[in-house]
């Protein structure tokens, strides 16, 4: 499992009710449910990962991000998390305001712009990244609004949410104890634990 | 028959009758002495009475949903492109039942059958259904089946309220619901094109308050019209345009009122094909049993609070160009099972046929439900159901 997955799985309370923006394959809410009896949804706009959710039997919402959660009453859900899809939003800041308003508390993962191997792409070769953890091109990515490990805090800041917990992911790999002295040198993942 | 659909077709089905000799209550306080349900099976029901699927039919359906009556018919069941071996209601995994609601002109009790208090058929004087009553009766079925809980009840448009109902009514048994091109309740604009049909039929003069049979005639004009008004809002703008444009059937305009355009042709022909094959009464009272379904009505117009006592897992399907009831409908519908914490999925399949898309082979559409459908019969054989 991917760590920043695996992070999740931890902070998540047993049988709480979830919602999974962006929740791809259903990967996440089965082992959610499986692990920790928890309940929810999961929103996602891909036809073969919504196919793939509903063989998995994880409930799955047909919802498009970019058109809010306008939808969802207020403190509908325990906890809202997002796994790498805040940098595709059209507007992320609203996004995290609309999670606090459903949930007391989420949990966002992105990958960090500021993470080492980044700067060194753009600072030595003077070109736009190209990782792992950001695999497109600058004209085909989806990613259009990046961010750092420290960007993201000063979001939290700004809005008045208070950051609970935060820890780093490198995707699959050990994670070296330089990310979690400098995450957002060494983080290749930021994973964001956040309650209004 | 065709025999290239063969290997995934039910085949040859034969029809049954049902018949209950009990009152039967309805909803608008008036009661059947008995009546008789037309239904037809596909697969086999499993020792523990577990796989069974209830399909429920929309306005102008009937119990023939897969399949073919006789070797030389050329078109199958209403719903044969997902119900047959290997299709997401798989034959081979459950036994699926599809029944002629009450009220129809197929078979099951409506205006054509006799009433027993006057010895003539019902004509006008049988009752208006509603939902619920076909719901109940439907339930009845069941228990003659030997069916105590359906491992899914499933139906589009109209045949999907009832499976709304279903889960409402009785929540304790079905393990599953699907719920396609549907909505909870008409809007305005969905009743207004109703009582448009229906004063179709009401103003032609050979409808004789109901009583044509009695006159030995057909209110045909009015049915026809009732149709090619219903066919229009099945269909999307861009299926009549992609169908029919702007082509004409002769090579110029002849500037009279006789049909010039294709779609006039269409629309005529369909009407005309429909008048003759349908009942009017039957067409009025089905209806009406849309525009009175609401059953968050009952709930303090809270559809949440109507769904509180649901407790199986949902499916919702619409269709991305389908006006009838249109996605937003369905969201209605998908946003209040969220706000009571029930097990709901939801695919707006993109889709450029309108309403009648929940008829038609998508790919989309077919693994979505497909998938669900698997699901099912995963958890029936884990003993999870």
């Amino acid at each position: 499992m991917r760590t920043d997955l695996a992070q999740i799985m931890q902070w998540v309370p047993e049988r709480a009710h979830v919602l999974d923006l962006g929740c791809g394959d259903g990967t996440l809410l089965a082992a959610l449910t499986e692990h920790k009896g928890v309940q929810g949804y999961g929103l996602e706009i891909a036809p073969d990962n919504i196919a793939t959710c509903l063989a998995k039997g994880v409930n799955v919402l047909e919802q498009d991000l970019d058109e809010g959660l306008s939808n969802i009453v207020d403190d509908a859900f325990d906890m809202v998390v997002m796994t790498q899809a805040l940098q595709v939003l059209r507007r992320p800041d609203l996004m995290l305001d609309e999670m606090l308003r459903v949930a007391r508390e989420c949990i966002i993962t992105f990958p960090n712009f500021a993470y080492w191997r980044h700067r060194l792409h753009l600072g030595m070769r003077g070109r736009m990244p190209v990782s792992k953890s950001l695999p497109h091109e600058w004209y085909d990515t989806p990613n259009i609004h990046l961010s750092t490990f420290k960007d993201f805090s000063h979001l939290c800041d700004r809005q008045g949410h208070r950051i609970i917990d935060r820890a780093v992911g490198d995707g699959d790999h050990q994670l070296h104890w330089s990310a979690q002295r400098w995450p957002n040198l060494f983080g290749q993942v930021a994973i964001f634990r956040i309650e209004r | 028959m065709p025999d290239t659909t063969l290997s995934s077709s039910v085949g040859l089905v034969t029809p049954q009758t049902a018949t209950f000799e009990t009152d039967f209550h309805l909803a608008c306080g008036k009661h059947l002495p008995g009546f008789e349900l037309v239904y037809e099976t596909y697969g086999e029901l499993n020792a523990t009475a577990s796989n069974a699927v209830l399909v429920c039919h929309a306005l102008s359906g009937h119990h023939h949903a897969a399949g073919y009556h006789h070797l030389e018919d050329r078109k199958p069941g209403w719903w044969d492109s997902y119900i047959g071996p290997g299709k997401p209601i798989d034959t081979r995994h459950f036994f699926v039942i599809s029944v002629n609601n009450l009220g129809g002109c197929h078979g099951s009790t409506g205006p054509q059958s006799i009433n027993p208090d006057t010895g003539a058929s019902w004509g006008p004087d049988f009752p208006i259904m509603t939902v619920e009553d076909w719901v109940k009766s439907q339930a009845l079925l069941a228990d003659r089946l030997g069916i105590t809980r359906f491992a899914a009840i499933v139906g589009g448009s109209l045949g999907g309220m009832q499976v709304l109902q279903w889960s409402i009514t009785y929540p304790e048994r079905l393990a599953n619901a699907a719920i396609i091109a549907a909505t909870p309740k008409l809007s305005a604009q969905n009743i207004a094109f109703n009582e448009v049909a229906r004063q179709a039929i009401r103003s032609d003069p050979e409808f004789h308050d109901g009583w044509y049979e009695q006159h030995g005639v057909l209110p045909k004009r009015g049915l026809k019209l009732a149709r090619m008004i219903g066919h229009i809002t099945y269909l999307s703008e861009h299926s009549m345009g992609a169908k029919f444009g702007r082509d004409l059937r002769t090579d110029s305009l002849n500037y009279g009122y006789d049909v010039e355009f294709q779609v006039e042709s269409y629309l005529r022909y369909q009407g005309d094909a429909f008048s003759t094959r349908f009942d009017a009464n039957t067409y009025l009272l089905m209806t009406k049993a849309l525009d009175y379904f609401d059953p968050a009505s009952s709930h303090d117009n809270d559809l949440a609070k109507a769904l509180s006592n649901t407790s199986c897992r949902f499916l919702v399907v619409s269709f991305s160009t389908d006006w009838r009831f249109a996605p937003g409908r369905s969201r209605e519908l998908v946003n209040a099972l969220v706000k009571a914490k029930k097990p709901v999925s939801y695919t707006n399949v993109d889709s450029p046929y309108g309403h009648d898309a929940f008829l038609l082979p998508n790919d989309h559409y077919e693994a979505a439900f497909g998938a669900f459908m698997r699901r099912i019969y995963s958890d029936l054989n884990q003993g999870a159901l």
